[in-house]
């Protein structure tokens, strides 16, 4: 179990805080600056914050409040960089060789040779990684992370030096290696695509800051702010006045913008309150124009289509609300449901929001 | 050919070599990572001997040499013998003129050197030791072979700065440039003239053993 805990102002901004279970996979997600290598350096030992406190199975490595830093050196935490920073010199054995714990050279050898096999890399040991792919060189890094024998995993945006193929072909290699490893694999990334393969837990990051960390699921659907649905890309975040709690009916009323809205039961929002809300995507059901079915008595919205952009065989579209012109909602159909339906740029179209996708959010914003 | 001036620049050379090299890695390595107050006045320091005239160096460090000096008299007190003139002075003018040329080369070697790929060193649970051992000296390797080379071919070569602090005193100070110069003012212009061959030959010989030695093997 590793358990994190980190705090400073300056120079760079951190207040984070997640555990992550053994066996689990945590990904850091965030924009571009917003700390999750420094994060990762910190939990390896070369960085060292101002105050927090770093503990992996009962053993602490770095305690403010104790004076407590132990060195990179003596953590068994094993990272793999993001641009690799393998030894140029050094040939794909020697790498892995040298974080090879301590013992006699044969036994070592043949631990180096077995960790390069578990990563697909047996026949390639006397190469040095200039004369390797990006992948390949990626696989070095990772071999030489786990030689180590490490009681952490720390992976650094590892698939962000190769291209498209490469990268999926090492998700499928992760994910099947993740089920091999015992130890909490913590992965920093700025593709939710990544996060949402590779995760078992997800922490949104953003300027230092864990903002909301769970399962993808829960991120990706019950996300606690305006802040997170933004940085996890759910597009559909609009206003509302909550109207009334029913708990017997299990559901909360809305007023958006003059449409009554219902959604399941969230009472921790005041009456009478203003709030923002999201919809994934998933949960926006299109009307079909020639056969009109059940479920389109749930929220029903007309709107008019704004933007169709194909995308391969989708089609991603732009709605706007007819009662409230000024916000938008985004989702995407596949080709021929667009075409069969008329869904075109200027067409109106009715929509149903399912209650059950419809969470609400604090924001500061809201709560004014 | 004056054997026994190219036998004692050969000496001053190698031991200048010698002696400043190993100290040499250890101080460029220091000035390479650490980030201290005061490191440009240190690194200007180190750089002087490139832009003062030799023989303004020179005047320095006989003055630091004789008697009348701190150093002067305690060498002269241990050893019973100046330093001033003396092979050993020579020695100890050559370290400093050579400052420049052995540390710059080899800082900006440590300082080619990624920082991930040192942090990697430290995250494989790598010692100081191995590290320096096993990482950093063979990937700092060209520039230490250039340190090593650019000393050498300065010291065989110096002229204004020996004058000053050694003189010419056969088997004891004057260096092949002294004897060049000694030739020349003889009207001795074959000696001269073969003196000066077998620097430019060896000069040449040993800025392309340079660019071999201190390839990347990478």
């Amino acid at each position: 179990m590793l358990s994190v805990e980190i705090r400073q102002a300056s120079p760079i901004a951190l207040d984070a805080r997640f555990s992550c279970r053994n066996g689990e996979t945590l990904v850091l997600v965030g924009p571009s600056g917003s700390g999750k290598s420094t994060i990762l350096k910190t939990i390896a030992g070369i960085y060292r914050p101002a105050a927090g406190r770093i503990e992996v199975d009962d053993e602490v490595w770095f305690d403010s409040a104790a004076g407590l830093h132990v060195p990179a050196r003596r953590r068994r935490a094993g990272l793999v960089f993001q641009g690799y920073a393998l030894f140029p010199h050094l040939t794909v054995l020697s790498n892995v060789l040298e974080a090879v714990p301590p013992g006699p050279h044969r036994r070592r050898v043949e631990r180096a040779g077995e960790v390069l096999a578990s990563v697909k890399l047996a026949g390639l040991e006397s190469r040095r990684p200039a004369q390797l792919s990006g992948g390949q060189q990626q696989r070095v890094a990772l071999a030489r992370a786990l030689a180590r024998e490490p009681a952490v995993l720390l992976l650094d945006e590892p698939f962000s030096a190769v291209d498209q193929a490469t990268r999926e072909r090492l998700y499928e290699e992760l994910a099947n290696l993740r089920g091999q490893l015992k130890m909490p694999v913590v992965l920093v990334t700025h593709s939710l695509q990544e996060a949402l393969l590779l995760a078992d837990q997800m922490c949104v990051l953003h300027h230092g800051t864990t903002l909301q960390t769970g399962t993808p699921q829960e991120v990706m659907t019950r996300p606690h702010s305006v802040e997170v649905a933004r940085l996890v890309s759910l597009k559909n975040i609009c206003k509302a006045t909550v109207l009334a709690h029913e708990p017997a009916a299990e559901r909360t009323i809305l007023d958006w913008n003059g449409l009554r809205l219902e959604v399941g039961l969230q009472a921790q929002h005041p009456v009478g309150g203003a709030v923002s809300w999201v919809v994934p995507s998933g949960a926006i059901l299109l009307h079909r124009r020639d056969r009109p079915s059940h479920g389109e008595r749930e929220n029903p919205v007309p709107c008019d289509v704004r933007h169709c952009v194909a995308m391969g065989d989708m089609v991603q579209i732009t709605l706007e609300p007819i009662h409230s012109r000024s916000e938008h909602l985004a989702t995407t159909l596949s080709v021929h449901v667009a075409a069969r339906n008329h869904v075109t740029t200027g067409e109106s179209v009715v929509v149903s929001l399912l209650a059950s996708g419809i969470h609400l959010l604090s924001s500061p914003r809201a709560q004014r | 050919m004056d054997w026994e001036a190219l036998r004692l620049s050969l000496l001053l050379a190698v031991a200048t070599g010698l002696l400043l090299i190993p100290a040499g890695v250890m101080v460029a390595r220091a000035l390479a990572y650490a980030d201290f107050r005061g490191k440009s006045i240190v690194e200007a320091a180190i750089a002087i001997p490139l832009v003062l005239p030799p023989t303004v160096l020179g005047y320095y460090l006989l003055t630091a040499m004789g008697g009348a000096s701190p150093l002067g008299a305690y060498y002269e007190r241990m050893t019973g013998s100046p330093l001033a003139f003396s092979f050993e002075g020579l020695l100890v003018g050559s370290l400093i003129f050579n400052l420049p040329f052995a540390l710059i080369p080899m800082e900006r070697a440590f300082e080619s050197i990624p920082v991930e790929v040192r942090q990697a060193a430290e995250c494989c649970g790598l010692s100081w030791h191995r590290t320096m051992w096993r990482i950093e000296l063979p990937l700092a390797w060209p520039g230490i072979v250039s340190a090593l080379v650019m000393t050498i071919a300065h010291t065989v070569g110096e002229f204004g700065v020996v004058l000053m602090v050694g003189g010419n005193i056969p088997g004891e100070t004057r260096t092949i440039a002294i004897s060049i110069y000694d030739r020349v003012q003889a009207f001795d212009m074959g000696a001269a003239g073969a003196m000066s061959s077998f620097l430019l030959v060896f000069s040449l010989v040993t800025l392309a053993l340079t660019n071999r030695l201190s390839r990347r093997i990478w």
